[in-house]
């Protein structure tokens, strides 16, 4: 076995928590320009690591997949972590919105590449129309007190087909009128096509996939999350198979002949650089911890600490739990469309509810309700799973990587043993720290004395 | 500090200072066979200090859930300042005006204390989900005022020390008072507290009392109390209603329910009265 091999690949480990802890610290700085400075030079750092200098490179190839990886499976987790950690509810969905959004970030630029708008316009038009009327339904079903929850849902997704049908309709028209346009156009000529409307695209495409993502699983779990912990627990797994099962029929089942089934989706753009990763995840990581460290969060944990207490507060769990899981899959599809394009092709088989684990056993790693131990979890267990034990393993022999789905287990295992809180469970760094307020020691708030015996 | 919350309904102030602030009536609740609760009624007047007694399982937490929404009633109504609350679910009562603590505490266990009283805040916290992920002035300026009425509410019951503890963390007399903090946060018109004695030892028993009085004098409360510490109910309440098998077996002041028959012989058994017995 190579010493060196295995010592690059744990300072690399090292290096990439030592960066988290820093970028975490960085973006918690007070002064505005000190934060913006800090995270600039967050990004730099990776940056040059990725660039070769002088024909070196500090990552390669391979580690540069790795670390989109690990940022695409943060935002997934963190996602996860805000229903499973926070909100209490035990979910095995997140895989199936991360396919989701994966599928629908990568059709909307593949078709926009492959000189097609269609893909933008209907995706754009059915997220922002199935937006509307999840809100004017809202407003409605308001109105009337205790409608059945089953009510409600038939409506929505009677809203949902109308929006949906509407958007074809008005989509296809208007990508059929600028057809034309693209004409003649090719990459290297045209604003159509060029660097910059790539890059559009690209944000436009993972937003659009992260938001379809949201309004499915508001669609699924409106009904969904009025049962049980468990019992939602097993519903969602049932959905990541259905994700899946409809996957592979892309071609046959759906009117999707540019995914090819369970051959697999090919000839996806890669537009993903680590500018995008880094933006995307760094956005994701701030709205988390926005909402966490505020009242809407508070409510949010409440739910999963004590349901009947929450209730005698006046918290709406069923709508915090609902908030929840929309916010989480929203991420998910987000770090889906991301996932997409770096990687270029798309098989059903990513997205098996088997796999659909790892989310979870990344954010029970690195400690349920800990966002730091999940997106140190995420990039650590992605560099050590993937990264040394893969390079380690490959050594012994062609079949000796698979060893490493017995190593990590039995990690996970020895953890759960010595430490059952996760490893970095109660604990935040930086930025994501809790924000603490300074206990007051006067007897007297107001001129209101302490009431006597105290 | 506590503005009681204002409802849209028709009726004038001064007809609202009419009606009891909780009136229940021939509320029934049928668990497959049992009957938890026959035909309940009970009628609490507004700034009262009332107490329903009763032996184990007499139904009275029972009466409590359905107060607060948690378990529908079979058959009777529920009105709060003359609002029927039956059909409304747990979370809108609370907004309507009723706060509770429960027989077992039932705390946010792994919260700060000062989270604890921060969630029932929710519902007056004054911004929404945007505010919040946009760290806007209002979301600020609000979150600091709310943040210093729930610190106010800790000094108010001396937990100002604990603010940064988790609430698992306290001891049990101190979580019993952060659960009454919590309550009133929610800023209710009427407190339900169940069993707010339960565990404690006579020292704290004494303090409990005057938090009780403190409170209702303090916030402009009315409360109502299940309590089976007959030392508390006997010393502060001013009417008292006993329960036994789901039905009121007798109403009145401290002193008539200590000397009453029936009650005597519910919680000590038949015989017991006819030998001088007594709560």
């Amino acid at each position: 076995m190579d010493l060196n091999q295995l010592a690059i690949s744990l300072v690399k480990i090292i290096a990439v928590l030592a960066w988290v802890y820093g970028l975490l610290w960085a973006v918690g700085r007070k002064p505005w320009w000190a934060k913006a400075l800090g995270i600039v030079i967050a990004f730099g750092i990776i940056q040059l690591a990725l660039t070769p200098i002088n024909g070196t490179q500090v990552f390669n190839d391979f580690d540069r997949g790795l670390l989109f990886q690990a940022c695409g499976m943060t935002m997934v987790a963190l996602g996860l972590n805000l229903i499973y950690g926070f909100n209490g509810q035990f979910s095995l969905g997140q895989w199936g919105f991360y396919g989701i959004g994966a599928y629908t970030a990568a059709d909307v630029t593949y078709r926009w590449v492959n000189h097609d708008a269609s893909g933008l316009l209907v995706g754009g038009l059915l997220v922002i129309l199935v937006g509307l009327m999840i809100l004017v339904v809202g407003r409605l079903i308001a109105r009337y007190k205790g409608m059945p929850v089953l009510s409600q849902f038939t409506l929505y997704l009677i809203g949902a087909g109308v929006a949906a049908v509407i958007s074809v309709l008005i989509g296809n028209a208007i990508a059929n009128a600028i057809a034309p346009a693209f004409g003649a156009a090719d990459a290297s000529n045209s604003v159509l096509l060029g660097n910059v409307a790539q890059n559009v695209i690209l944000v436009l495409a993972v937003l659009v996939g992260g938001a379809f993502a949201a309004e499915v699983s508001f669609l699924f779990g409106l009904p969904v999350l009025s049962l049980g912990s468990d019992y939602f627990g097993i519903a969602t797994l049932g959905f990541t198979i259905v994700v899946q099962t409809l996957l592979v029929n892309t071609d046959t089942l759906l009117p999707f002949p540019e995914m090819k089934g369970g051959r697999g989706m090919i000839g996806i753009p890669k537009l993903t650089t680590w500018f995008w990763a880094f933006v995307f995840m760094l956005a994701v990581i701030i709205v988390m911890r926005n909402l966490i460290y505020s009242s809407t969060g508070r409510a949010i944990i409440s739910v999963r600490e004590d349901e009947t207490a929450a209730k005698s507060m006046g918290i709406d769990i069923a709508r915090y739990k609902l908030l929840a899981f929309v916010i989480g899959s929203l991420f998910a599809g987000i770090g889906g469309g991301i996932y997409a394009h770096y990687i270029g092709f798309l098989s059903p088989a990513t997205f098996s509810f088997l796999l659909g684990f790892n989310p979870l056993i990344i954010i029970v790693f690195g400690g349920l309700g800990s966002m730091t131990g999940t997106i140190a979890a995420s990039f650590g267990w992605i560099f050590f799973l993937e990264g040394l034990l893969r390079v380690i393993l490959g050594q012994l022999g062609t079949e000796a990587p698979t060893w490493r789905f017995v190593l990590y287990p039995i990690t996970l295992l020895m953890l759960m043993l010595l430490r059952p809180q996760g490893l970095l469970g109660g604990v935040e760094w930086g930025f994501l720290r809790h924000p603490k307020v300074a206990v007051r020691t006067s007897q007297t708030t107001q001129g209101v004395p302490v009431p006597a015996g105290k | 500090m506590m503005q009681p919350a204002t409802t849209n309904s028709p009726m004038t102030a001064q007809a609202r200072a009419a009606v009891p602030a909780l009136d229940i009536q021939n509320l029934t609740k049928l668990f497959g066979g049992l009957k938890a609760v026959n035909n309940f009624s009970l009628t609490v007047q507004r700034g009262a200090l009332d107490g329903l007694i009763g032996p184990n399982g007499a139904g009275k937490t029972t009466v409590f859930n359905m107060i607060t929404g948690l378990y529908v009633p079979t058959t009777g109504d529920i009105f709060l300042d003359g609002d029927n609350l039956v059909g409304m679910e747990p979370f809108e009562i609370t907004q309507s005006g009723i706060g509770r603590t429960f027989q077992n505490i039932r705390l946010f266990p792994t919260l700060t204390v000062l989270d604890n009283v921060r969630i029932a805040y929710h519902t007056h916290a004054g911004y929404g989900l945007f505010d919040g992920l946009r760290r806007n002035a209002k979301f600020e300026a609000k979150e600091r005022e709310l943040t210093e009425r729930a610190e106010d509410f800790l000094n108010i019951f001396g937990l100002e020390r604990y603010v940064n503890e988790q609430a698992r963390n306290l001891p049990y007399g101190e979580q019993r008072r952060v659960e009454i903090a919590r309550a009133l946060a929610s800023e209710p018109k009427l407190l339900l507290l169940d069993e707010p004695a339960a565990g404690m030892n006579p020292g704290e028993i004494e303090k409990l009392m005057e938090l009780i009085h403190f409170v209702r004098d303090r916030f402009n409360l009315t409360i109502l109390l299940i309590e089976h510490q007959m030392r508390l109910v006997m010393n502060i309440c001013e009417r008292i209603t006993v329960m036994d098998f789901g039905e009121v077996i007798a109403r009145g002041n401290p002193v008539d329910i200590q000397g009453d028959k029936r009650v005597v012989e519910a919680y000590l058994g038949r015989g017991a009265a006819g030998r001088g017995g007594k709560v």
